[in-house]
């Protein structure tokens, strides 16, 4: 967890404000909250499908302070919500998703958790994983084709992703371009149910970075401090012409892979516990109340902000009419469409 | 390129592509070429030579052997605003990039319920009768056509395809543009000059006739128009529609030619199974059926994985402006 300076005692902050420090723990506590509604959403009939990111929040609330909001383009996975929120998705408009509104930003056509927002350059996804890279890719080519600089593309993806040709022809295209693109690895250990040791016989996967011919590091992802500094490092280099790297952060899957899925089947009770030791959420808190960077009563408060604002986008996005049955039809191509012309 | 008049030029279908992509790098500099050996090598069939002295590698871009992020990687530029035009070196290498082309680009302002568009065009040479063997001479249209989000245009002549590669080039949604490689020098043509469109989904009617109706799209076209002719001389009939559109595909020219000639004859080269021909020839069962004096009849290609290297195999697979002849023959004096 995030270190103290030996000779000041002072938290190793990394440029870090109380302010954006506190921005970090809030994020953490929301995913943590809006995760857990999911999952009771689900439990109780009301969603058909939820999912977590439970164990990634200190990375993502970390890594998503490195990006910066109206400028850089995002290209994450499905198990992002809190670098969603951190560049400014709402907990209303993640709620919205999941519940499958009309006023989703996709119309309530895609599962939950794949987020897409234009105006916050978020760039739309599909499940499909890795596919996605190519497109980060292609937009950082174009970023750099316009000649804009200061603006980089954050990617992201989970170890399993790393194991798709498309992962590998990504990379070496970013690598031979130079391009202003930054590969965030969340190596939470699972893909599904498939151990790292059955993914890959090397699993530093920032290792691979050498080969092609680019900066590769690997951080604590539970220490959203060391994220941060990870990330902000290659973002900062990317968008000053410096060419893309590899990051990898360490994390763990707390949840099962969503809730159609029984990790009992795969792991046990008791190695999920033994992780659990690592929760990054009351790890970051201790830290913030060890440097005084908030008090136990500003904890207090904030979890209860962080509920109550979790409960009204509950119940705002709730009452939100489903699509129209017509919205099937809308957006296939411009204009309205038939496959045969007339 | 011969000019024969002041207002057109005579080209073949390569120099007609070549021609039409130097003109849209020319006027717009958000459209880019990437793909394999499309810089220093001019491409395989040389239609892009040149051009990157004149465009510069940053436009037109040499890719690693990788179809998949081909593809991919001009979904993203057209997510960020280029007009990506991609090329696919061989439409049997098409294959790795079937997940970006029908799970990603096709989707993209679908699923994105309107919020990103991937206006971009996808470049390829198919087809057979170039003794390409197994991987050199495929058809794919009929994997594609099944695939809402996306638009496939095979055309067969040079003025055709000029027109139609602009509008595919100015299309806000992906664009599947099939270029068939025994058309590239065998067939000349004169192109008009200067900018113009042919809107995607208008067939063409290059003979009209009165006792039959042939549909075809890419070479058979011409081997098509070829039998029609022989047909004339005999006496008959024929009407020849050249698609030139798959997806969309115009069904007033066919129902229009269907309910006129009362027989209808559909020729590709791709597959017949699961082919073209199937959906034209259920849609005309199902709005012209009691239009029909007689069968509807489908030549096609064989089911089989694909034409063998050996011009016995070759020539099997393909259908021949006689088979053509013959077919017609056969349906009109059903």
């Amino acid at each position: 967890m995030a270190s103290t300076d030996v000779a000041t005692g002072k938290l190793e902050r990394h440029g870090l404000t109380d302010e954006q420090l506190r921005a970090i723990f809030r994020n953490m506590l929301l995913q943590r909250q809006l995760d857990n509604r999911g999952f009771q959403l689900n439990r109780q009939g009301k969603v058909p499908f939820a999912l977590g990111s439970e164990g990634h929040e200190a990375l993502q609330a970390g890594a998503a302070m490195a990006f910066n909001r109206g400028v850089d383009v995002l290209a994450p996975y499905y198990r992002d919500l809190g670098l969603c929120l951190g560049i400014g998705l709402t907990p209303y408009e993640i709620m919205l998703s999941i519940f499958a509104r009309a006023a989703d930003h996709n119309g309530g056509r895609q599962f939950p958790n794949h987020y897409s927002s234009k105006a916050a350059g978020l760039m739309s996804f599909s499940s499909i994983l890795a596919a996605h890279l190519p497109h980060a890719v292609g937009a950082a080519y174009a970023i750099k084709y316009r000649g804009e600089t200061e603006r980089a593309v954050l990617a992201t993806c989970g170890d399993g992703t790393t194991s798709e040709g498309e992962w590998h022809e990504s990379m070496n295209f970013a690598a031979v371009h130079k391009l202003p693109f930054v590969m965030l690895v969340e190596n939470n250990e699972w893909a599904i149910s498939t151990p790292l040791a059955k993914q890959m016989a090397e699993p530093q996967i920032w290792k691979r970075a050498a080969g092609y011919g680019m900066p590769g590091r690997r951080f604590n992802g539970f220490d959203p401090i060391e994220t941060y500094a990870a990330v902000k490092e290659a973002m900062d280099r990317a968008r000053s012409g410096g060419g893309p790297a590899l990051v990898e952060g360490t994390c763990y899957r707390y949840l099962a892979h969503s809730t159609d899925d029984n990790d009992m089947t795969y792991r046990t009770h008791e190695a999920v516990a033994e992780r659990r030791k690592q929760d990054p959420v009351p790890a970051f808190e201790a830290v913030l109340l060890e440097h005084g960077v908030m008090s136990a009563a500003d904890v207090t408060a904030m979890r209860k902000s962080v509920l109550d604002e979790t409960n009204e986008a509950t119940d705002a996005a709730e009452a939100q009419p489903y699509p129209a049955p017509a919205d099937l039809y809308a957006h296939i191509y411009e204009g309205a469409w038939q496959p045969w012309q007339s | 390129m011969a000019v024969v008049s002041a207002n057109s030029t005579v080209m073949n279908n390569v120099e007609a592509v070549r021609a039409t992509l130097y003109e849209a790098l020319k006027s717009d500099d958000r459209t880019l070429i990437i793909g394999e050996d499309v810089g220093a090598r001019g491409n395989v069939f040389l239609i892009t030579k040149d051009f990157i002295d004149e465009f510069g590698p940053r436009r037109i871009i040499d890719t690693p052997i990788a179809e998949a992020s081909i593809v991919g990687i001009a979904v993203g530029m057209a997510m960020e605003g280029l007009r990506p035009i991609a090329e696919i070196q061989f439409a049997d290498f098409i294959y790795p990039s079937f997940n970006q082309i029908v799970g990603e680009a096709a989707k993209t302002r679908y699923r994105s319920n309107g919020e990103y568009t991937c206006p971009m065009v996808i470049r390829t040479p198919y087809g057979g009768g170039v003794r390409g063997a197994l991987s050199h001479s495929v058809c794919i249209e009929a994997l594609f056509y099944h695939v809402p989000g996306l638009k496939i245009v095979a055309p067969a002549f040079p003025a055709d395809v000029k027109g139609l590669l602009n509008a595919a080039i100015d299309d806000p949604d992906p664009v599947l543009f099939l270029e068939h490689k025994k058309t590239y020098r065998l067939i000349k043509g004169e192109v008009p000059e200067g900018h113009y469109t042919i809107p995607l989904g208008k067939a063409n009617v290059l003979k009209e006739g009165k006792q039959l109706s042939v549909v075809s799209y890419g070479l058979y076209v011409h081997w098509a128009l070829e039998a029609a002719r022989t047909l004339e001389a005999e006496g008959f009939s024929v009407e020849v529609i050249d698609l030139r559109s798959i997806r969309p595909m115009d069904k007033t020219a066919i129902l229009t030619s269907v309910e006129k000639t009362r027989r209808l004859l559909v020729i590709h080269e791709d597959n017949k199974f699961g082919g073209i021909g199937a959906e034209i020839s259920a849609m005309v069962a199902e709005e012209a059926l009691f239009h029909l004096d007689a069968p509807i009849r489908r030549l096609c290609g064989p089911d089989v994985p694909a034409m063998g290297y050996a011009l016995p195999l070759e020539e099997e697979f393909m259908s021949s402006p006689a088979e053509m002849a013959g077919a017609m023959r056969e349906l009109i004096a059903f």
